[in-house]
């Protein structure tokens, strides 16, 4: 252990050690500089962040980018309506027709107090009062019962079968004179008291039909009302309560009657599935779900994707386009420059922010496709923001081609795309570096701000500018903000990283810099 | 000197010329064009004619009907009589409806303008003063996360802050409902009042630029040979950095200032659509929805305009402040 101190000390003490100069290249005296400054390093820190957050993420993650989220939710459903009947009902025998106006002929008669009923093709039909609320149709001077008119709704406790008409009429005839006993189609029938109505028992001890004063129908077809159950409804209607409980077939359950102009509307919660619209960051979902009922944490990571993606894309299109334009212009000067310069100038004096929106809303009518629209986008942001690129590089261009080592390039019989892309392209790299690494940021920060407006990239494709577009509802903006505080956050780091990086790359980059 | 002004100046009808003809070319190709809708609202009236009939109608009346590089010559024809026609979507003049709106974006602007430079002159100084301490860290982060605040979200967190949680400042517009009862002064109050928000917001974007200028100027100032002449004469730091150093960057800040002066007529088209503020921006941003190509193509060529304006005054002012530079 000692020795090996010993010879360390040695070696730190030998002056004419060639260990003990340190040589740097340039480019190491750029990275030693660039690793010294703390905010490139957390600039750094944050991209490889957002990029294991988008690109990792977003494979972790079990939920895709357009998964939709549905949740059961207790909700006040209508279950059943009862009326009170108020006008007469006609129950025609068997066999009978009965004129189509009979109804509204019989009320004209009721009111007139008449005892015969004239309809409309000039048939007549005698009344005769059996009790208080029924009364029969004869034909005139007949004494076959045609059919009775009562208040009162005949229900088949067999939903599946059918009540004949014969078994109406001498029901009602029954009820009517108070006898508990009646015959139909062969049958004898036992009418008992039941509740508020009546019930109908067969000889063979089933029931078979029930009579009540309320019209009642359950609200979903393909459910039929037991008789218990339309008994608890006229019992709740009676004593005014605004709910009862029945026991069903599940068990125990609670409705609520509510009155609508004199039509009752049985109410009872009833789940249902509905979709998860901004559901408060939970265990299942870490920031929530959106307006769509999708995952906020998936929709970010997706959207980092795209975003970065974009932010990648449109700058290499500018350095591509700008270097060539740019390093053209530059190195052979005259007139290609003024042309090419001329051309920069008429793109650098469009107005950016209205010529995207133009392009979006000219996107939109062409209903393109989310998808392909990313594509288009980045190839317009590209093509539009490459000017002041080539600005840079051509000013650069411009002052090295004067300095001697060109002239000594050019005395060697080195071909011109050499000289531009060998000699000249490299030196301009600093500027390049610095350009780009803000660049990125600018772009994403534009690309944020176009599909916040809703004219970037659209639903279902997700990016941080268009999660944060659910705020132009005030309503999401006041109550939601884990819509949209995250996406927003993300942007400003991500954005602010790429600055710090610049920033730190051009200091790294300027030899003047002491450290 | 005059001769490069005039230069300029004809090089830039040039420019403009090719950027209206771009800009036409594209709003051409907008189909969803505010002519169709028209047409299909006025066709679905009772008893009205047929859509086809409508659109071929209101196409001659917009001068639609002929094709783009008529239609364009037709337009600039025009133009250079400053006669831009009506604007579909407000239908006024189009002159008209931009003298209307366009002071509330100049109040605007000049009120952040003046913020900038209060706030970013003394910040950028005290921070390249003392390089590589908490300030001057703190002033480059200030500075780089205005840069990188997403104008609509920031607007957004101000409006939760200000408008929604401590119900201060209304969430839109520029005048308030009791607007029309007030005094000539309390109408004035009242819309500076709405313009807080969109001031503050509009200040913090765009003030790291500035910020960062005027460090990095300040500090390639401190590292020339006359200050340290300055000090070495023994003149106390006060005076080295606020006679010495800051006449010094009062060159490329001057510069810098005088070029972004047209662009206070320019409007922020994003913070004006946020708060509904109705200046040259949100108008525009209305018209582009809408289609309406008369006002879009004005908006375009009057901020090409105010860019070539911008470009041209950093010229002048540069040569103008720095007796070193001439112009040749």
């Amino acid at each position: 252990m000692a020795d090996v101190r010993n010879i360390e000390k040695e070696e730190e003490l030998a002056l004419d050690d060639a260990n003990r100069v340190q040589v740097l290249s340039p480019g190491m005296m750029v990275a030693k500089r660039f690793f010294r400054n703390k905010l490139a390093i957390a600039g750094l820190v944050i991209i490889v962040c957002m990029f294991l957050f988008a690109f990792l993420g977003g494979v972790i993650i079990p939920y895709s980018q357009s998964q939709v989220f549905y949740t059961t939710e207790e909700m006040k459903k209508d279950y059943a309506g009862a009326t009170l009947i108020t006008d007469y009902q006609v129950f025609a025998a068997d066999g009978v027709e009965l004129p189509s106006d009979i109804g509204a002929k019989l009320i004209l008669a009721l009111t007139k107090k008449q005892d015969v009923v004239e309809t409309r093709d000039g048939s007549q039909f005698s009344l005769t009062q059996l009790d208080d609320n029924s009364f029969e149709i004869k034909e005139v001077g007949g004494a076959e019962t045609l059919a009775v008119a009562a208040k009162l709704q005949v229900t088949p406790v067999d939903s599946s079968k059918k009540l004949s008409g014969t078994f109406n009429v001498n029901l009602i005839k029954a009820l009517a004179t108070d006898e508990t006993m009646f015959a139909a189609d062969d049958e004898r029938f036992t009418v008992d008291e039941k509740g508020n109505g009546a019930i109908v028992t067969a000889a063979d001890g089933s029931e078979v039909a029930y009579i009540s004063g309320y019209s009642m129908n359950a609200v979903e077809s393909g459910v039929t009302l037991s008789v218990d159950f339309r008994e608890a409804i006229v019992e709740a209607i009676n004593s005014g309560s605004s709910e009862f409980t029945f026991a069903g077939e599940d068990g125990e359950e609670e409705y609520q009657v509510s009155n609508k102009n004199g039509q009752y509307v049985i109410t009872k919660y009833k789940s249902t599935s509905v979709i998860n619209q901004f559901e408060s960051p939970s265990a299942k979902h870490l920031v929530g779900t959106d307006g769509n009922g999708m995952d906020l944490l998936a929709r970010l990571m997706y959207g980092g994707r795209i975003s970065l993606l974009i932010g990648f894309v449109v700058v290499a299109i500018e350095l591509i386009l700008g270097i060539i334009v740019g390093g053209t212009a530059g190195f052979f000067g005259g007139w290609v420059d003024n042309l090419l310069m001329r051309f920069v100038d008429v793109i650098y004096c469009i107005p950016t922010m209205p010529l995207y929106l133009i392009i979006g809303s000219i996107m939109d009518f062409y209903k393109i496709d989310a998808g392909i629209r990313i594509f288009y986008l980045c190839i317009i942001m590209g093509v539009i923001g490459w000017v002041s690129l080539a600005r840079i590089v051509r000013g650069q261009i411009l002052s090295l081609r004067e300095q001697e080592f060109m002239t000594a390039c050019e005395a060697c019989g080195i071909s011109i795309r050499r000289r531009i892309f060998k000699h000249l392209i490299p030196n301009v790299i600093p500027q390049l570096v610095v350009f780009a690494s803000m660049g990125v940021g600018e772009v994403i920060l534009a690309e944020s701000t176009l599909s916040y407006l809703g004219l970037g990239v659209k639903y279902p494709a997700a990016s941080w500018g268009n999660i944060i577009n659910a705020v132009t509802d005030s309503y999401v903006m006041t109550n939601y903000w884990f819509v949209w505080i995250p996406a927003g956050f993300l942007i400003l780091l991500t954005v602010l990283a790429f600055n710090f990086i610049g920033d730190g790359l051009r200091d790294a980059f300027d030899p003047k810099m002491k450290r | 000197m005059k001769k490069f002004v005039i230069k300029r100046l004809l090089l830039s009808i040039v420019i403009l010329f090719f950027v209206s003809m771009i800009i036409y070319c594209i709003m051409r190709a907008m189909p969803t064009s505010f002519v169709e809708q028209k047409a299909m609202q006025l066709s679905q009236k009772p008893g009205a004619k047929s859509y086809q009939e409508w659109i071929d109608q209101l196409n001659a009346a917009y001068g639609l009907d002929v094709g783009i590089v008529p239609g364009y010559f037709k337009w600039l024809a025009k133009a250079i009589r400053f006669d831009f026609g009506d604007s579909w979507y407000f239908n006024m003049p189009v002159l008209e409806k931009f003298s209307s709106v366009i002071w509330y974006s100049f109040a605007l602007g000049l009120a952040s303008f003046i913020l900038e430079i209060v706030i970013a002159i003394p910040l950028g100084v005290v921070a390249a003063r003392k390089q590589y301490s908490a300030v001057d860290y703190s002033v480059v982060v200030f500075a780089l996360i205005g840069i990188s605040l997403p104008s609509f979200f920031f607007a957004t967190i101000l409006k939760y802050i200000f408008s929604v949680k401590l119900g201060i400042f209304d969430l839109y517009g520029i005048v308030g409902r009791d607007f029309m009862n007030l005094s000539t002064a309390g109408k004035i109050f009242d819309m500076a009042y709405h313009m807080v928000l969109p001031v503050i917001t509009l200040t913090i974007v765009s003030v790291g630029y500035l910020m960062r200028y005027t460090r990095t100027n300040m500090l390639e100032v401190l590292s020339a040979d006359y200050i340290r002449t300055a000090r070495a004469k023994g003149l106390s730091e006060k005076r080295v950095v606020n006679y010495h150093a800051f006449r010094n960057i009062l060159i490329p800040i001057v510069t810098l200032l005088g070029s972004s002066l047209p662009g206070l007529f320019g409007g922020a088209l994003i913070t004006e659509t946020l708060f509904q503020i109705p200046g040259i921006g949100y108008t525009s941003y209305q018209c582009i929805i809408q289609g309406d190509i008369p006002f879009v193509m004005f908006y375009m060529l009057f901020f090409a305009v105010l860019i070539l304006l911008g470009n041209l005054i950093a010229d002048i002012l540069y040569a103008v402040v720095d007796p070193r530079v001439r112009v040749n």
